[in-house]
Parts: C-alpha cells; structure tokens; sequence
C-alpha cells in the first residue's frame, strides 16, 4: 500500500490536534518519553488535562500562544499502511501555511465542530482543499459527545456541508461522526455511535484508494539535471535525469523533446536499484535515448501525439503568501515550473475570491498575503504546461520576489479563456 | 509516488538532484552515522554512474568514538571522496569558543566557519523530522541568513515538490533531504541494501555507568562521578554523535535484522533515548537551530 500524506484541516479548536494526539495514540504511536514530555509541561503550566496539542505544536511561539503557526509532520504507521500527517494551522492569518499543507496532501481531514456545524472556516478550508486539487476529502463531524451523539444533528451538519459543496471540485467526499477526546469512532467502534454504519477513521485512512490519484496516461517528464560520467568507462552515456510527472515511460517509446519538437526512442531506463523497462509516476530515474540530441534541465520528454500546451500566456490561480510585498502589476518576478525557471509578469487581476462564499470581487487593491485570485501571466519564455485539474506537478508554479528571494505566491494554471 | 522505501527514495533523489541543478557549492554533512551514511548512498545512487557532484563535510567535535572515525574514512574511501573536516577542537584553539562539557552546541561556530570559508551555499544534511519537534516543522529546503540563523515563524511556504532556492549573497540553505523518514525507514534501507555502519550501532559489551537515566559510556573524553557507578553491559548506540552526550541502550540486537525488529516496537524515540543535552529544555533544539546548528 502507498503510504498516504493527509493534512488535517478546519477552525481553531474545532480539535485538529486532539485527533492527531488520538490517531497516534490509540495506534499506539506515540513514545512514552514524547508523552511525558506533553505530560510534564502540561503539569507546570497547570492544564487540568494533558493537552495533546503539544506534540505537535513544537515550536516555542506555538507553546507560548497556544495555537498552530506552522505545518508539523508527523509519522505513524499501522501492519496495514504508514502515514504522515500535516497539522495545519486554523487561523486566518496562517492561511498560507495551510495552503503549503494541502499542496502535497493526498487526502485531507476537515474537522467540523458538531455543536457550531459548519462554519466561515469549514466553507474557506474546504474552498482551498478543492482549489488545490487535494484527491480525497473526509468531514469529520468533532465533538460527538457534546450533543448527545444525536444522529440527527450528524446529518443535519451532512446536508449543511453537502448544499454548500455542490459548487466545488470534490470527488470524494467521505462523512465521518467522531469524538477525538472521547475516541468514538476514531481507531475503535464504539457503543455511543453504533447508529453509524460507516467506517472508523482510522479504517478508513488505511482502505483509501490513491494509486489511481496519478495521472497515468499522460506522459511528462521535465529533466531535471544531465548525467554525464566524463570517464573513459561510460564516455558517451548522457542520461536525463528526473522524476516522472504523468504518464508511464517504456524503453522503445517514441518520445519528443519539448521545447525543441526534436524526437527520438527510449533505449534505457536506469535507477537507482539498475536498469528498469518502465518508469512510473513519482519515480526518480533517468532515461537514455537513441539519438545525440541537445536536451538541458527545463526540457521536458514527452509522447509525439500527447503533449503539454507550450505558451507564454497564462490564466491562473494565485494564492499570495508573501506578508511583506503585495503584487505588482508588471514587475518582474522568477517563476518556478517543474524544472524550469524564467522571469514572469502578472499583468491582470481578473477577480479576487472570496473564499468563505466563493464569490467573485472585483479587486480593490493589490494582492495581500493570503488572497486568492484569478490572474494573467505572461512568462518570458514558454511553459511546457498542462491544467492544474489534469497535473498537479505540471500545472502548478511559484513566484519567487527577485529582490527578496521569499516566495510571493503560489498558482495553479487554468484552461485558457474561449 | 511509489510504495514503501522506494517511494522516499524517490523524494530523496529528486531533493538532491535539485541541489545539484540549482547550487554552485553543495556540500553534504558526513559523520559517519546512520542517518549520513543513508543520505550519502542516496545521494551516490542519485548520479551514477557518474561521480558524486558534491563536497563532504565533518563537523568534528574532537570527542569522537574511535569506531566512527575509522568506519567514516573507510567508508568515504570505498566511494572515492574527499573529507573536509570542520573541527571544533579548531575553533576552541583560536579562541572563537570556549570549550563546554558538552561540545555539541559549539559546532555551530565550527560549522558555520567552515560554510563561509569554502562559500558553500547548500549544506546537505541527514536530519528527520521524525526526530524531534522543532524539525518537524522545517522546510526540506531551509533558508539560512547571513548570519545562518533559521527563522521559525517566518518559514518560506513550500509548496508541492517546487522548490524556492534563491539566495542572497552571503546566504545558504540546508537541505533534508530524508525530512520524511523515521527511523524504521532508515533501517530498513539499511536492510534492503545491506549498508555497513559503524560497530557501535549493534550490540557489544563495554563499561558503562548511568546518568540521568542513561546509560553513558565510559571513554577518554567522559568519566563516571564520585557515586557513579561503573559495570558493563551489552549495549549499542541508536544515534552516533558527541561521545560526551550520547548515550548507549541496553540490546542484544547484533545483526540489521536484529535491528529492525527492535526499532519496530522500540516505546522510546531515539532522542529520548540517547541524547542527553535535551533533555534540558522544552525548546532546546529549536534554540540551537536558530543560531545556525544542523
Ligand atoms: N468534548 C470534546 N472536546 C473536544 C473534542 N475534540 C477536541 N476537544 C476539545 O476542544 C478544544 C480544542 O481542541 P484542539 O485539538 O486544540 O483544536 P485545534 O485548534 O483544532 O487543534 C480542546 O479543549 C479539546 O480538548 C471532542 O471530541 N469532544
Ligand atoms: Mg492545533
């Protein structure tokens, strides 16, 4: 089984790190001595119960203010599969620390509080999830024990988020009824929920099926860095090596080389275990070809019939993370994509999201951190691009400030306008 | 991404390729400890076969277990590379520091001597997040000032598998690229590719005495006190560092095989279990971190 990243989502105190804490400990995860850690500063700061929030929120800032800032990872495995998990933070000022999250997330955990239902930030953190093209989403309905366990209000809740997400790109929506505190329906059955027919969590995270979240029929294959041995043993190997974003490479494709338009045949496939006869999705090899041609890191290897758009015009979706620059207009900012890097000017803000309704505005002033918009770019040189919606690693870029160096926002391309 | 180790392997490969493609100086950090000796095969399997693109760094503390020092020559030799030796012995004789019971903290000075001397602008180390709190929350590509400070509440977001890597003069990163192991991963590299390490990580005799709670080792650099006691017993190491810091569990694990088992139901992380200096504070390694430490 494919060890499965999540992120764990939603409003502050809705119980984000209580679960975390539960998944870990009723899955015996947890070491004793991380355990007297959260146990003894529990104690000296007075908490009348040990606060599980405190393994993962590891950073002093976290510990004196008692929320999350930053993504913390964390490991656990079950005989079934292994796990890391992304807690992200909850609040609104940390938004993009959540976005950072969910970008590599395979499935996210939204945590609704059953007594509030959903709420401004259920509706932004779901609007991200979908945004971001996260795979798998699971609501989990928190608090259980706090209305009775009452079936009704766990549907009530259902139909709430149901009405509200219909306007989304989810796929797979799972609804789960839980208590992270009382561990109801987190790693074990429990009497309290028995109406529930579904899954426990824990169950679930372990049955959720991603080998398919793969794009494996469009092949992409954005070189990375050339090998080339220089020794009189291997003096013409020349390979490109790389990490597989779409599709499946076979030794005997015909392949072209993008931007060039130049073809020629896989004749090899090495790895780091030897020579494979197939490279698939997230696989880092690097590939041999019959003919001497001039390919550089930023190319991209791809199919003669199935190829990416090659454009320097732009629609997409930009978060902006940057807290000290807003966006300017026309100025000149490095793009990353997949392997390339070229300078990139935005030159219209189409309309700002506003992410708690998913209603368009009209911008009012220029992008801040944390605004979400649909933009114009223009690329100095072309992208070798697919939608975000088809690739997420060819889809998706980062604008790096050039004064600064800090990353001032993150996209995701979008279809171009008819 | 693809199943089990390979799957990391894959992520480490492409973390390393990138440093390459992107970086005028990379240096890797080798102490000759598990965690090293695994980034340093990946990183060699990330180019054959042509030669490893980057230099190789020690940070010496001077207290070393003479096993680990004769195992890291050994084993850079059997690659073909050439060791840098950042020494913190070095940096007490100048006078930048002055020396401490433990030296662990001061190889911050040494370390960051030796990034600005040889202008590196990538330091590759070997550091999980699975380790301990304040890595958990580091990025794979961690910007380091010009004073290689890291600021813990103004990361850059990293987002998906892009990675920013631009720099100011004067400036560097680190690099994890095993940010997603824990330490069962690592052994069962180790296993899969049946990878030599130093002796000390299995199971042996020697004398040894107990200090809060740990077992220490008794060497040249590190005696048992007045109403400690000495007495041997079979132990073995689960991480490798400053011998006046490092502690020792009790094990009969001599094989890889053996090791695997009991890191599988180990109850205790390999921090808690060994390393004696944080024991001290709640935010001890994010402190250190912040003032340039790996
Ligand atoms: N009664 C009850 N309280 C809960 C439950 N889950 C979390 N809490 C409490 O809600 C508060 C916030 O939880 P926390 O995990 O810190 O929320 P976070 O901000 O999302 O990480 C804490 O006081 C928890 O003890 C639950 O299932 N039932
Ligand atoms: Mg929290």
């Amino acid at each position: 089984m494919r060890q499965l990243r999540f992120a764990t989502i939603g409003s502050v105190d809705d119980g984000k790190s209580t679960l975390i804490g539960r998944l870990l400990y009723d899955s015996k995860s947890i070491f004793e001595d991380q355990l007297e850690h959260v146990e003894a500063v529990s104690k000296r700061r007075g908490d009348e119960y040990v606060d599980l929030s405190l393994l993962t929120d590891g950073l002093r800032a976290e510990r004196e203010q008692g929320i999350t800032i930053d993504v913390a990872h964390r490991y656990f495995a079950t005989p079934a599969r292994s796990f890391v998990i992304m807690d992200c933070p909850g609040h609104v000022q940390y938004t993009r620390n959540m976005v950072t999250g969910a970008s590599t997330a395979d499935l996210a955990i939204i945590l609704i509080d059953a007594r509030h239902g959903v709420v401004e930030q259920t509706r932004r953190h779901s609007i991200l999830t979908s945004l971001l093209g996260v795979p798998h989403l699971v609501v989990c309905v928190n608090k259980m024990d706090l209305v009775d366990y009452s079936e009704e209000r766990f549907k009530e809740i259902r139909e709430d988020f149901e009405s509200f997400a219909a306007r989304l790109n989810l796929h797979d929506v799972t609804f789960l009824p839980i208590s992270a505190l009382k561990g109801d329906n987190v790693v074990d059955r429990t009497p309290d929920l028995g109406w529930f027919e579904g899954p426990t969590l824990l169950h679930h995270l372990e049955n959720v099926y991603t080998a398919s979240d793969d794009n494996r029929i469009d092949v992409r294959f954005p070189v990375q860095y050339v090998i080339r041995p220089r020794t009189t043993e291997f003096h013409d190997y020349r390979g490109y090596a790389g990490t597989v974003a779409g599709g499946v490479l076979r030794v005997g494709d015909e392949i072209v080389v993008l931007p060039s338009g130049l073809s020629s045949t896989i004749t090899g496939i090495d790895s780091a275990d030897g020579p494979l006869t197939e490279a698939v999705p997230g696989a880092a090899v690097t590939i041999l070809l019959a003919d001497d041609l001039s390919v550089t890191r930023g190319d991209m290897i791809c199919r003669p019939h199935n190829r990416p758009r090659v454009v320097q015009d732009h629609e997409a979706m930009l978060c902006w993370l940057d807290s000290n620059a807003q966006l300017q207009t026309n100025k000149l900012y490095t793009l990353k994509h997949t392997t390339r890097s070229t300078r990139a000017k935005v030159s219209e803000v189409r309309y700002v999201l506003d992410i708690s309704e998913l209603h368009r505005k009209e911008p009012t002033g220029p992008l801040a951190m944390n605004d979400i918009a649909r933009v114009v770019i223009h690329t100095a040189e072309p992208l070798l691009r697919d939608d975000y919606e088809h690739n997420r690693v060819t889809g998706s870029f980062i604008l790096v400030d050039e004064s600064t160096g800090a990353t001032a926002a993150a996209g995701m391309l979008l279809p171009p306008r008819e | 991404m693809r199943p089990g180790i390979t799957g990391l392997e894959d992520e480490a490969i492409t973390i390393i390729r990138e440093v390459a493609a992107c970086f005028e100086r990379p240096v890797i950090l080798f102490s000759g400890g598990k965690d090293s000796v695994v980034m340093l095969h990946v990183a060699v399997r990330a180019f054959a076969p042509a030669k490893l693109p980057f230099a190789i760094m020690h940070v010496d503390t001077g207290h070393n277990f003479p096993e680990v020092i004769e195992f890291r020559d050994r084993c850079l030799a059997g690659f073909g590379l050439d060791l840098t030796v950042a020494s913190v012995q070095a940096a007490i004789d100048a006078g930048k520091v002055a020396d401490a019971p433990s030296r662990n903290p001061l190889q911050t000075v040494a370390l960051l001597d030796a990034i600005a001397e040889n202008k590196f602008d990538a330091v590759l180390g070997g550091g999980r997040r699975d380790e301990e709190r304040a890595r958990a929350k580091e990025r794979v590509f961690s910007h380091r000032d010009t004073f290689g400070q890291w600021d813990p509440k103004n990361q850059r977001p990293e987002l998906w598998n892009i990675y920013n890597t631009s720099l100011r003069p004067g400036e560097h990163f680190r690099v994890f690229p095993i940010s997603n192991w824990t330490e069962l991963d690592v052994w069962s590299y180790i296993q899969q590719h049946d990878i030599e390490l130093p002796s000390l990580y299995f199971a042996h005799r020697r004398p040894v005495f107990r200090r809060g709670g740990m077992l220490m080792a008794e060497t040249e650099f590190l005696h048992a006190e007045a109403g400690e006691e000495v007495f041997e017993e079979q132990v073995r190491f689960r991480t490798v560092g400053d011998a006046t810091c490092t502690a020792a569990v009790e094990s009969s694990a001599v094989s890889i095989a053996d090791v695997v088992a009991e890191t599988s139901i180990a109850r205790v992380t390999e921090r808690g279990a060994t390393r004696a200096d944080d024991k001290i504070s709640e935010a001890g390694m994010e402190d250190r971190k912040r003032q340039g430490y790996f």
